[in-house]
């Protein structure tokens, strides 16, 4: 490992892309997650590599549809509303098989919403925000360090895999500066793209990448291909946090910044004789269900923490599966929970 | 475990968020763990500008305070906002060439200090922030000032070194006030 | 025995899906023409559409992919920026080149994006039977303006290359027709000076065909190719409106 910096978590992830080969982002500016496509403006030349500041969304996620069929590792990023404009070329490279990563660095929606943070996007992450039966591989960092981490492995993930990985965090993560230390070099798995556009060079037959099967029974087969994919990614690259839960009295499910605030919550009800477990979802798709089934009958109970109205929670319950009541604590519009509230909801569940 | 909450608070242009980012990077020059993180959005725009600062010798939890043991108010609706953020025995420091306000809190520490003055006296204002972080230093020791030195060199473009010196010399009239 | 007339190379030996008088095959062949005497299809990257020509990656020998409606541009520009060196195409229909692609072809033109579309204008939408297209001519009766096209109601047809002949990022802006023998000759010089540019690095090159649909404008072949002549030429003037003069 080199030095440790301060760096911002915008920055950091155009840092760890670069470094994991990334030499074709594709974006446009939106509020708060535009530094990434600075970094990128000022950086891409010096690699050699491709920034272009889109005409839209769509436009940018297209261009990553293209840059990814031609079998480049290639990024796009945005916040809430710009993702929402992707997701038709979200889906069509579901559908394709193509390898790209995705940033969303979540604003408090629904509509134009706000520029504060917020986890109000896991629906729309993990169930499928395009249309079809599709999954993405979901990462949530919840420090500028893991960011780093992250973002490589997605480029990793999304090309051992042929899939989309989308890096999910928020206004806060994405805004603020902590230590982080590079690694020397990364490891790039080397991924076989024979599939990929290149031109035939009168050597192959040609290549085609599409995502309409007008055939029903062809198009079958390739669902089923790709729940295949799916069910084979979930069985490898679950990744989850499990801190402090053998013995709990509670065990809170939490994911990105808001983990965070819940291990100062440990430490604070430590002090008042309660033992609160976390179990922080590393991937939000694949869900760590196992996890979950492993302590659903160790502590009196679950509480879901999040910035949102409550979108985790149904995943938290299908895992604990009846076995423990599952409550729900969050905020929205940019607001973040406490952890005077957090502790105070605690309190009242254990009572 | 040794951890300090710190804001930082004042207009936009003040050196706000340099002086945050100065503290949480000689923070992390000492081996400790620092977050850093800037309030965003309309409030970049000339309005008031915050930063929440957390050095401690234990990784960092939430890297927003709710409450904090230092808060460095540069103008009076940070003072305003912040004064009750503050842990009973906390730290408030306030630029008193631009606050004319006592503290309502009597359960704080207290140090009032003309940075805007001395800065402009210097003839320099933009020193103003780097005045009132020597205060903040000598009261809290949350960094040395040797890693200060080395962070200014780090977050400072290089273009902007020859100001180190003159820099360090306001961190000492800070200290020293 | 001399062979006098093949199919080209670069066209798979494949059954083409289009209804009869329609002008997409001959275009597609023109296209094909051009890849094998220019010799690129080994470098050649095509972009498809939506709309009646959305499989044509079947029947191009080249590497091809499928582009969701009106994206072709976008995609298109990341290929060719991942593959600066090979030759980068996209065929497009007016549905979708024209409205849902607006933005695509327009930015993909103003950036100079060194590809070439082929834009086939025949004033309506085919695959999804025969609406409105923004090219459909005032007064044409299509199942979504079943009264004939209102300017106070649909606006008015939209010419594409008078458009993007004022962006300095289009090099090569070219209209061409394909109701008889005379203009597919000039239709195919224009494609291939359409590539050629690209070829030369010079921006963003299109060639606006005008083509038939006899199926959805309700008329035979050779009516089709008649009405294209009478109704669509005065609306969409055919010539050069930009890069005529460039030494390719």
């Amino acid at each position: 490992m080199g030095e440790k910096i301060l760096m911002k978590g915008n920055e950091v992830i155009a840092e760890a892309a670069l470094r994991a080969g990334c030499r074709h982002y594709f974006g446009y500016p939106i509020t708060p997650q535009t530094e990434i496509a600075h970094y990128f403006a000022k950086k891409m030349p010096q690699y050699g590599g491709t920034f272009i500041q889109a005409e839209s969304e769509v436009a940018a996620m297209n261009m990553v549809y293209g840059a990814a069929s031609a079998g480049a590792r290639v990024m796009t990023s945005s916040s809430s509303p710009g993702i929402s404009l992707k997701q038709e070329a979200i889906s069509y490279s579901a559908c394709a098989e193509l390898p790209a990563v995705i940033v969303n660095i979540v604003r408090a929606g629904p509509g134009l919403g706000g520029i504060l943070a917020s986890q109000c996007d896991y629906f729309q992450a993990t169930k499928g925000g395009g249309h079809g039966d599709y999954r993405m591989v979901v990462l949530a960092p919840s420090s500028v360090q893991e960011l780093y981490e992250l973002v490589v492995e997605a480029f990793n993930i999304a090309d051992r895999y042929r899939t989309l990985c989308m890096i999910m965090g928020d206004g806060m993560l994405g805004q603020m500066m902590e230590a982080v230390e590079f690694r020397d070099s990364e490891d790039i798995c080397e991924a076989d793209k024979s599939w990929a556009v290149t031109g035939t060079g009168m050597k192959r037959d040609h290549n085609i990448i599409t995502s309409i099967y007008i055939d029903p029974e062809v198009l079958e087969k390739h669902n089923q291909k790709l729940q295949e994919k799916y069910r084979k990614i979930a069985e490898n690259e679950t990744r989850v946090e499990v801190y402090n839960c053998d013995d709990a009295d509670i065990i809170v499910a939490a994911y990105g910044t808001v983990a965070r605030i819940i291990k100062n919550v440990i430490k604070t009800a430590e002090k008042e004789g309660i033992r609160v477990g976390l179990i922080r979802p590393v991937t939000l798709w694949p869900f760590p269900t196992a996890a979950f089934e492993k302590y659903a009958q160790v502590p009196q109970a679950f509480l879901s923490v999040e910035m949102s109205a409550g979108q985790m929670v149904e995943d938290v319950r299908l895992a604990v599966n009846g076995k423990r009541p599952v409550h729900f604590l969050g905020r929205t519009g940019g607001m973040i929970p406490t952890q005077k509230e957090i502790l105070e909801k605690i309190r009242e569940i254990l009572k | 475990m040794a951890q300090t909450d710190m804001i930082f608070s004042g207009f936009g242009g003040q050196g706000i968020q340099s002086a945050g980012r100065l503290i949480a990077y000689a923070g992390m020059l000492e081996d400790k763990h620092v977050s850093f993180l800037p309030s965003y959005g309309p409030e970049m725009r000339g309005g008031t500008s915050n930063c929440h600062v957390i050095v401690s010798d234990e990784p960092v939890g939430s890297p927003i305070l709710n409450s904090a043991t230092v808060v460095m108010a540069m103008n009076r609706p940070s003072m305003d906002k912040f004064e009750s953020y503050l842990e009973p025995g906390g730290i408030l420091l306030i630029d008193s060439s631009l606050i004319n306000r006592e503290p309502v809190r009597k359960d704080i520490k207290v140090f009032a200090i003309p940075a805007t003055q001395i800065a402009s006296d210097m003839g320099n204002l933009a020193f103003a922030n780097i005045v009132m972080l020597g205060k903040l230093i000598k009261e809290t020791g949350v960094v040395s000032t040797e890693n200060f030195e080395r962070a200014l060199k780090k977050v400072l473009p290089e273009r902007k070194h020859y100001l180190i010196p003159d820099e360090m010399k306001a961190l000492k009239t800070g200290m020293d006030y | 025995m001399a062979i006098v007339f093949q199919r080209p190379h670069a066209l798979r030996d494949t059954e083409m899906h289009y209804c009869p008088g329609c002008t997409h095959g001959i275009v597609h062949r023109m296209v094909a023409e051009v890849i094998d005497e220019l010799g690129i299809e080994g470098t050649t990257i095509g972009v498809s559409p939506v709309g009646c020509a959305y499989n044509n990656y079947l029947y191009f020998n080249c590497d091809m992919v499928q582009a969701a409606h009106g994206r072709a541009p976008a995609v298109a520009t990341g290929i060719k920026r991942v593959h600066p060196d090979n030759v980068v195409f996209t065929y497009q229909g007016d549905g979708d080149l024209a409205a849902i692609g607006t933005a695509e072809i327009v930015h993909a033109a103003n950036r100079g994006e060194k590809i070439t579309t082929i834009f086939i204008n025949n004033a309506i939408y085919g695959m999804t039977s025969g609406q409105m297209a923004p090219t459909t001519l005032i007064g044409q009766v299509t199942t979504t303006s079943p009264f004939g096209r209102k300017p106070e109601i649909e606006g008015y047809p939209l010419n594409v290359c008078e458009m993007l002949s004022t962006l300095k990022g289009a090099a090569y802006v070219e209209r061409v027709s394909t109701h008889d023998i005379k203009n597919i000759r000039n239709a195919k010089k224009a494609i291939k000076k359409a590539f050629q540019v690209q070829m030369a690095g010079l921006g963003f090159s299109i060639v606006e065909v005008l083509s038939t649909c006899p199926t959805n404008w309700g008329i035979d072949p050779v009516k089709a190719l008649k009405w294209v002549e009478e109704k669509m030429i005065p609306q969409y003037p055919l010539g050069n409106f930009r890069g005529k003069d460039l030494e390719v």
